[in-house]
């Protein structure tokens, strides 16, 4: 049963191909219908293997698929295998659930477009890519799924690549992941270096023996790969100019599933982590300041999107902040829920966004509950669930993360807790600025008032909003049987969690702080922003434009990086390798001119060249006979 | 008694050298030629030196070879040199430079 | 090398005289302006030569070289300086060639030197000659005849070849354009012949042409 495991990225790579061969002529719908049905299958499968993997005892709960040796050079030997255990089943799951969601979704919100078919070829590269990534048995595999990923977020932010706003902002997205892929590199040089394998279960195993700063080094790489990639700082201004994209995009790629890669990354190598807690803290540190950093700037954003963009980077700054405390389950936990209440938020957003014809300032939209009402539920449910408000499924997994940042350093605490008070208010500024207010869009409409969409729309966005109230239910922590999550990961992070030694008496305070923090957020959002919707003085520029981060990366990186390529075309291209090549035709030229001059044209001129070379001949016999 | 060898190698090595000069400086085709004379005579007068020397008639033969084609070489020479020098009279080698690079 | 002493005076002398002659027939043949005079002074050099051989025993070498050399050749020499009309007396002071002149000496006087170093070395190594000996009983005629028709019958026949071709060749390089009245010489050449004053041939483009009769028609502008 278990041996389906193969096929689960299979599927969606024969979609891919298929779309690619046939999509054209199916068409508008039904190349939307194929790919669902191929992610849907993949889904299936998904479920198989979980099911395969509950039947089994707790400690044998692993399975590896090896297809074919892959790379079998000397002392590397790399297969083409899959890894089934707690922790890659858990991710395929809500990567195939949510990808399914979304594709439905898509149907309808790309239904208008030209190149229908080319969305989802991409798309569907997009989920057999990620599925490598999750399944893959050995960090050379995982990182072609990795770059995989990485290229189908270019193709896909880029998509309306006519306007270049979305071609810049596709490129940047590749080229900030590239920059993380170097660390990924060099890390898989080290492991290799230092244990002789690339395969997950090998490096673990060896990795008591490694020395500390190997260990380190590794980690901080991997994270570097990470920060590309789950975009934290320093490269996390891709993410933001990636709304470029169209909504289902944002959706899918930018919340639920490639930016959690990171996370997934750090957690598959907390046995790593374990042996090196000066890397955990630089992860966690990094991870505290990028969730702050980002909701200060999504207080001041216009763009619908844009606000939800930096919520996710402050959601993975949590994430990377639980990871680098040790508490993966928590991380893991946060990274479903999250996915479950930023979908849903992202395709609520999409659908006022289709319903307004493609507008996306929320200084131009106002009053929609009026108009959406189904829009409006699942975005006030998505708000309140990503606010922290009890008993959503963002409660208990902020609080989890809280509990552990608490136990591990009080700093972390103050900062995490700040950005609890903060992702409320900002969440709440966007739900009522869009769907409170007056009415800003007036005049565009005319006859046709914004309406919710039809249901291959609608349903995605109402089975996220189940999830995101009743998604908590995974890991609640009043009784050892109901943490389910931890349970199930146990064999995979159980031996590196981190045991946030606190009372019954600390936890329950805890969470009433959480619960208030929550609340309070919201209050505030509602009583500023609920009937008032122009307040400059909320949103100053240095929040608005990101703490300067474009601009000062621009400095730094992008400025000399300009001055050395141009130094490079124009001197090293020019004068050194052209001058070398053209040198030497030149040199060839000039050397054929002047020999051209011995061919005088006179015979006695040749004779005496005739006559030059007997003498040297008898020069060179007399020296061999000795004079 | 007769005369040592190398007083011989001598004679002809002088007298190549002559030739060799001679056809180097010289302008007028016929006396170039004649020049070209002067050093087979030279070769020759080596060939039966050696011939003594080494007490070996394969020496005397060579030089029987070198008039035969000495002389075929004079009829062709003095052939195409009749055939270009028709034209102008008194033409010198220098005037034959058109394959000039 | 022998002591000077125990040569004997006759053959001294005939070395001595028969070598002035050489050179100073060698050294005419180079400096005379008027090639006649070369022609003879080359006679006077091929006399020497030949006595030269006698002295060292090849005396049908010396027959040779006077009927056939100074006989044939520079006669020859001789017939096509009179119908030519070469004659005329060549300026020996001007060298229009730069440099040609010094770098000649220099590299005549490094063949010399050359060759008289080499000549020092004893070049012979004992092994027994193929052709047959030189000295001995017989004739130097029954000799050199045995050595050119047993070992050396491959060469001579060449040879013979040779010499057929070489008058073949002469034949066909000295005829004249057999059109009598027409000026082969004003034909013009097609533009992209090379511009060489004095064309080929007697009149034609190709030197070599398959015999034909006088008077054939013949292709060409």
């Amino acid at each position: 049963m278990l041996h389906v495991t193969a096929l689960i990225p299979l599927l969606p790579l024969a979609g891919f191909g298929l779309l690619c061969l046939l999509g054209r002529r199916l068409g508008n719908p039904w190349a939307g219908w194929l790919a669902t049905a191929a992610v849907t299958a993949s889904f299936a499968l998904t479920l198989v293997v979980f099911a395969g993997l509950l039947g089994r005892p707790a400690g044998a709960r692993s399975f590896t698929q090896s297809v074919f040796s892959w790379v079998p050079v000397g002392g590397l030997q790399v297969k083409v295998s899959f890894l089934a255990d707690p922790l890659s089943v858990t991710m395929a799951l809500f990567v195939t659930g949510v990808s399914a969601v979304i594709h439905l979704y898509s149907i309808g919100y790309m239904g208008h477009d030209e190149q229908f078919p080319k969305f989802f070829v991409y798309m569907n590269l997009f989920v057999s890519s990620m599925l490598v990534l999750v399944l893959a048995d050995n960090f050379l595999f995982s990182f072609l799924g990795w770059e995989g990923v990485g290229l189908c977020s270019y193709l896909l932010i880029a998509f309306w690549f006519e306007r270049e706003s979305a071609a810049t902002a596709g490129l940047k997205a590749f080229v900030f992941n590239r920059v993380g892929d170097v660390g990924f590199l060099v890390a898989m040089f080290f492991l290799f270096a230092s244990t002789g394998t690339l395969s997950y279960r090998g490096v673990f195993a060896a990795s008591g023996h490694l020395a500390p700063s190997t260990v380190t080094a590794v980690v901080l790489l991997l994270f570097l790969a990470a920060t590309g990639k789950s975009a934290q700082i320093p490269l996390f201004t891709w993410l933001p100019d990636a709304m470029e994209g169209p909504t289902p995009v944002s959706a899918l790629i930018h919340a639920a599933t490639m930016v959690t890669a990171g996370v997934y990354l750090m957690t598959r190598v907390s046995p790593l982590l374990a042996h090196s807690s000066s890397a955990a803290l630089v992860i966690a540190v990094i991870g505290a300041a990028t969730a702050f950093v980002a909701a200060t700037i999504a207080c001041a954003q216009d763009d619908i999107k844009r606000v939800l963009a930096y919520s996710t980077v402050s959601q993975l700054g949590y994430m990377f902040l639980a990871v680098g405390c040790g508490a993966y389950v928590a991380a893991i936990f946060l990274m479903v829920a999250h996915a479950f209440f930023k979908a849903l938020l992202f395709l609520s957003a999409g659908s006022v966004i289709h319903g307004l014809d493609d507008e996306q300032d929320l200084k131009r939209m106002g009053g929609l509950r009026r108009y959406m009402p189904v829009t409006y539920g699942a975005f006030l449910v998505g708000w309140l669930a990503i606010a922290g408000v009890p008993p959503l499924a963002g409660f208990w997994a902020k609080s989890d993360i809280l509990l552990n940042a608490y136990a591990k350093d009080p700093g972390l605490w103050v900062v995490a807790a700040a950005t609890s008070v903060l992702t409320a208010y900002y969440m709440g500024r966007e739900f009522f600025l869009a769907f409170y207010g007056p009415e800003r869009w007036g005049g565009l409409r005319g006859a046709h008032p914004p309406h919710d969409p039809g249901w291959t729309m609608s349903a995605p966005v109402v089975l996220l909003a189940v999830l995101s109230v009743f998604g908590g239910f995974l890991d609640l922590p009043f009784h050892p049987h109901w943490v389910f999550l931890e349970r199930w990961l146990d064999p995979v992070v159980g031996a590196n969690l981190y045991n946030p030694r606190v009372g019954l008496g600390g936890l329950w305070a805890l969470a009433v702080v959480d619960g208030v923090l929550a609340l309070a957020g919201v209050y505030v959002a509602g009583w500023v922003w609920g009937r008032v919707w122009d307040r400059p003085a909320l949103e100053p520029a240095f929040l608005r434009q990101g703490w300067y981060a474009d601009l000062a990366i621009d400095d730094v990186v992008g400025r000399p990086s300009r001055r050395l390529a141009d130094f490079a075309s124009a001197v090293v291209e020019l004068k050194v390798i052209d001058g070398a090549v053209n040198g030497v035709a030149e040199a060839v030229r000039a050397a054929a001119g002047s020999l051209r001059r011995v061919q005088t044209g006179y015979v006695r001129n040749y004779a005496l060249l005739i006559t030059g070379g007997a003498v040297a001949v008898l020069a060179f016999v007399l020296a061999r006979a000795g004079g | 008694m007769s005369v040592p060898a190398y007083w011989y190698l001598v004679l002809a090595a002088a007298l190549f050298s002559i030739g060799a000069v001679g056809l180097l400086v010289r302008r007028n085709v016929l006396v170039m030629f004649m020049c070209v004379e002067l050093m087979l005579n030279a070769a020759n007068l080596t060939f039966v030196t050696f011939a003594r020397v080494l007490d070996d008639i394969g020496g005397q033969s060579l030089v029987f070879f070198v008039l035969v084609v000495a002389a075929a070489e004079v009829v062709v020479g003095l052939g195409i040199i009749v055939a270009i020098f028709r034209r102008r009279a008194g033409a010198t080698a220098d005037d034959l430079h058109v394959l000039k690079g | 090398m022998r002591l000077l002493a125990s040569v004997t005076a006759v053959d001294a002398a005939t070395f001595v005289v028969a070598g002035a002659a050489v050179v100073f027939g060698a050294l005419g043949v180079v400096v005379s302006r008027n090639p006649v005079h070369s022609a003879l002074l080359l006679v006077l050099t091929l006399f020497g030569v030949a006595v030269l051989f006698v002295s060292q025993d090849a005396q049908f070498l010396a027959a040779v070289q006077v009927i056939v050399y100074a006989g044939a050749i520079v006669v020859l020499f001789l017939f096509v300086i009179m119908l030519l009309g070469v004659d005329r007396r060549e300026n020996l002071l001007a060298e229009p060639l730069k440099g040609q002149r010094p770098l000649a000496v220099a590299l005549g006087l490094a063949t010399l030197a050359e060759v008289l170093l080499l000549a020092r070395v004893r070049w012979d190594t004992g092994a027994r000659s193929v052709a047959g000996a030189a000295s001995g009983p017989g004739s130097n005629v029954a000799k050199l005849a045995r050595s050119l028709f047993t070992t050396y019958l491959l060469a001579f026949e060449v040879t013979g070849a040779l010499l057929v071709i070489a008058v073949i060749g002469a034949v066909v390089l000295a005829r004249r354009p057999p059109r009598p009245g027409r000026q082969a010489s004003r034909t013009p050449l097609p533009r992209d012949a090379p511009r060489w004053p004095e064309a080929a041939g007697p009149g034609e483009p190709e030197p070599a042409e398959p015999a034909e009769p006088v008077g054939a028609r013949r292709p060409g502008p």
